[in-house]
């Protein structure tokens, strides 16, 4: 038997922290690749503290559902999830490329593959742009538009910007819009200047952020100039110095996430059949059919 | 009548030789004997209930299906109990089947077995369990004729009297996360095992995994610790530790002082804010005062939410008390208490707009601000 654990951060005030977290899950569970599919959280329950006993399975993966490789992957998670022997060097991670590291849980009798963050497996990337895509309700948006991906910065860690820059540089490279941009919130480039750095009219800006909350749907859109204030919500697209901004919060609440969580799983050697192809078709469908969901955050 | 499919199972079981071929389950024990080159078996139920030696494999199918006169009624229920255990729920050794085993009041050791045929009444009727706020009802598929087969219902120990049609019918295990998210008053619920939980729903007709996965969404690993303290492994992680732990903003927690750790395990832990039965300590040899509570399920060490408040109060216990002076009437002073109480016992929401005989009312605490407060801040000087 094999499991799936996406370890997430949660929240002790906000409900709606963990709503991506179950929503990839479910999704995971749809397609019957796991034995079992849980969910842990750090400031929820099951916490990681206590998740690895309520499995059955011998083969445990675990997904960090995390932006970036830093505090909560190298420190927190393998603390928390008893992974005593784990050291992040064993990663050989230059920042952005941590895969995968096993264990033998010998008190548990359990093989556990702690896998590198969603935020920086290269599939990322197509999340990324798939949301530019349903933000704009475009499958084809590109050409004439710039794409601004957007990240906390380095007030907590390096790597986050890391981790934008990547996947920023990555769409660069496929020249599928005209112009991308890695921005910031708290150091330079700053995205509340995100109107200087394009000289496209459309920018869809993307925040590489795992779930919605005070920085994706207070933070951002007032820095971003898109509404006077977040508690009035904004449109998309929004009128800012003469561009149109398409802004809809958090990639990580994208469908298309739970591919990403099913990449890491993949790497790690857990066997799905046909379950990576089976979520691609489900969520870019569910792109498709239902455009009212690219539009949850601000109107 | 036994279904044929629970007796061609035993049968192969037993007729298949190997090392686990003999069936010693829930007073029903099936030996394969060995004579001549011949097999033989011998079945006998409840120590003596029933005891046939000698039987050939059609012999032995005859009595399992009931064909055999007053021995096939007697065996029925056995065959039936059987093959729930073993073939539908199977997991000897798991959380989950020690659970379902505990729902309907079942043996774990097969040496202190009830007869069967005692359970299958009592399943008959629906056998009521009670974890943490969620009344669980284990009973047959079919109560009329029962095959064996076990269904479970799920709903909140307030609604136990309640009439189905009255609730909201779930089928599906993961609806409880939705429902165990946020309390009556539609406020989140942070801490799942709070005593906060909604009423109006039931869970109808799920299976032993889909119940076993519902009551994980509602009390998470709450099964598997009471597991692992039955079984004498639970590991406990006690303040101290769970403390020294910490990192980053947390590092904090572990300068709280011993004391405080006795007012914090009253503050959260006991039964009127957390059904978890606190088995944490200050540390090894050390316990705190609080009673840890009753619930069926333990709590092996400080959960985040606990982490998180004493890290505010380790912040606030390092400052020095100061004495403070200030003039208030001895009905001002009871007021005071009053208020305290009211939030400290969720009591605001209960208190009348025009009861301004209880203290912690909006008015008199309105009336209270205005006479003592300047500038936002209740009056007094320092010495
Ligand atoms: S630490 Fe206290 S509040 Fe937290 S789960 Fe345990 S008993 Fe409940």
């Amino acid at each position: 038997m094999q499991a799936l654990v996406i370890a997430a951060h949660g929240s002790h005030l906000n409900p709606d922290a963990s709503n991506p977290t179950y929503a990839h899950a479910d999704t995971v569970r749809e397609t019957g690749a796991f034995d079992e599919v849980r969910e842990a959280f750090w400031k929820e329950e099951p916490h990681f503290r206590e998740v690895i006993r309520t499995l059955e399975s011998e083969e445990v993966f675990v997904v960090p559902l995390f932006i970036s490789e830093g505090y909560f992957t190298e420190r927190i998670i393998p603390r928390e999830l008893r992974l005593d022997e784990f050291e992040p060097e064993q990663w050989e991670s230059d920042g952005t490329s941590a895969s995968q590291v096993t264990f033998e849980a010998e008190d548990v009798g359990k093989t556990i593959h702690y896998c590198g963050p969603v935020g920086t497996h290269d599939a990322m990337t197509d999340v990324i742009v798939q949301r530019a895509e349903s933000v704009t309700s475009d499958p084809s948006v590109g050409k004439g538009v710039g794409l601004a991906v957007v990240g906390h910065g380095t007030e907590r860690n390096e790597n986050s910007a890391k981790a934008v820059e990547y996947h920023a540089d990555r769409i660069r490279e496929r020249r599928r819009f005209d112009e991308v941009e890695a921005l910031f919130m708290d150091e330079e480039p700053e995205v509340d200047d995100v109107t200087d750095f394009f000289a496209t009219e459309d920018i869809v800006v993307v925040p590489l952020f795992v779930a919605d909350g005070y920085h994706t749907q207070e933070d951002i859109p007032e820095d971003v100039g898109l509404t006077e204030d977040y508690r009035l919500g904004w449109t998309v697209p929004a009128e800012v110095d003469g561009h149109r901004i398409w802004y809809a919060g958090a990639v990580g609440t994208e469908g298309l996430m739970a591919d990403v969580i099913l990449e890491r799983a993949a790497d790690a050697g857990a066997e799905l059949g046909d379950a990576i192809e089976r979520v691609r078709q489900i969520t870019s469908s569910a792109t498709e059919s239902d455009p009212e969901r690219t539009s949850q955050a601000g109107d | 009548m036994v279904a044929t499919r629970h007796v061609e199972e035993l049968v192969q079981r037993v007729t298949g030789g190997g090392d686990d071929s003999d069936i010693a389950f829930d007073g029903l024990r099936i030996t394969r004997d060995e004579s001549d080159d011949e097999f033989t078996f011998t079945l006998a139920i409840d120590g003596g209930r029933v005891d046939r030696t000698g039987l050939d494999a059609d012999g032995l199918r005859a009595v399992l299906a009931g064909e055999a006169g007053e021995a096939g009624a007697v065996v029925e229920p056995y065959v039936t109990n059987w093959h729930y255990w073993q073939e539908t729920v199977g997991g000897e050794g798991t959380a989950r089947r020690a659970f379902l085993r505990w729902c309907e009041d079942a043996p774990l050791a097969d040496d202190d077995a009830t007869s069967v045929p005692a359970r299958y009444a009592d399943v008959r009727d629906g056998i009521d369990r009670e974890w943490g706020q969620l009344c669980i009802t284990a009973r047959f598929v079919d109560g009329d004729e029962p095959d064996g087969e076990r269904a479970y219902d799920l709903w909140h120990v307030d609604d136990a009297d309640a009439d189905l049609d009255a609730l909201e019918i779930h089928d599906e295990p993961r609806a409880a996360r939705e429902l165990a998210t946020y309390d009556e008053d539609g406020r989140y619920r942070p801490l799942k095992t709070a005593p906060t939980l909604e009423t109006g729903w039931a869970f109808t007709g799920l299976s032993g995994t889909e119940l076993v996965d519902a009551v994980g969404f509602f009390y998470p690993a709450t099964i598997a610790n009471w597991h692992r303290e039955r079984e004498g492994e639970l590991d406990v992680d006690h303040w101290s530790e769970t403390a020294a732990r910490q990192s980053g903003i947390y590092e904090v927690v572990s300068e709280l002082p011993r004391e405080a750790v006795d007012w914090l395990a009253e503050a959260c832990c006991v039964d009127s804010q957390c059904l978890r039965r606190r088995e944490w300590e200050y540390e090894a040899g050390d316990d705190l005062d609080p009673d840890g509570g009753d619930g069926p399920f333990p709590c092996r060490e400080p959960c985040s939410l606990v982490i998180a408040a004493a890290r505010k109060w380790a912040i606030a216990e390092s400052e020095t008390e100061r004495t403070y002076e200030l003039e208030l009437t001895p009905s001002e002073r009871n007021q005071l208490e009053e208020l305290i109480d009211a939030v400290a016992d969720d009591r605001t929401d209960e208190i009348r707009e025009a009861d301004v005989n209880d203290g912690a009312n909006r008015y008199r605490a309105r009336y209270l601000r205005a006479k003592r407060f300047a500038d936002g801040e209740l009056e007094m000087r320092e010495q």
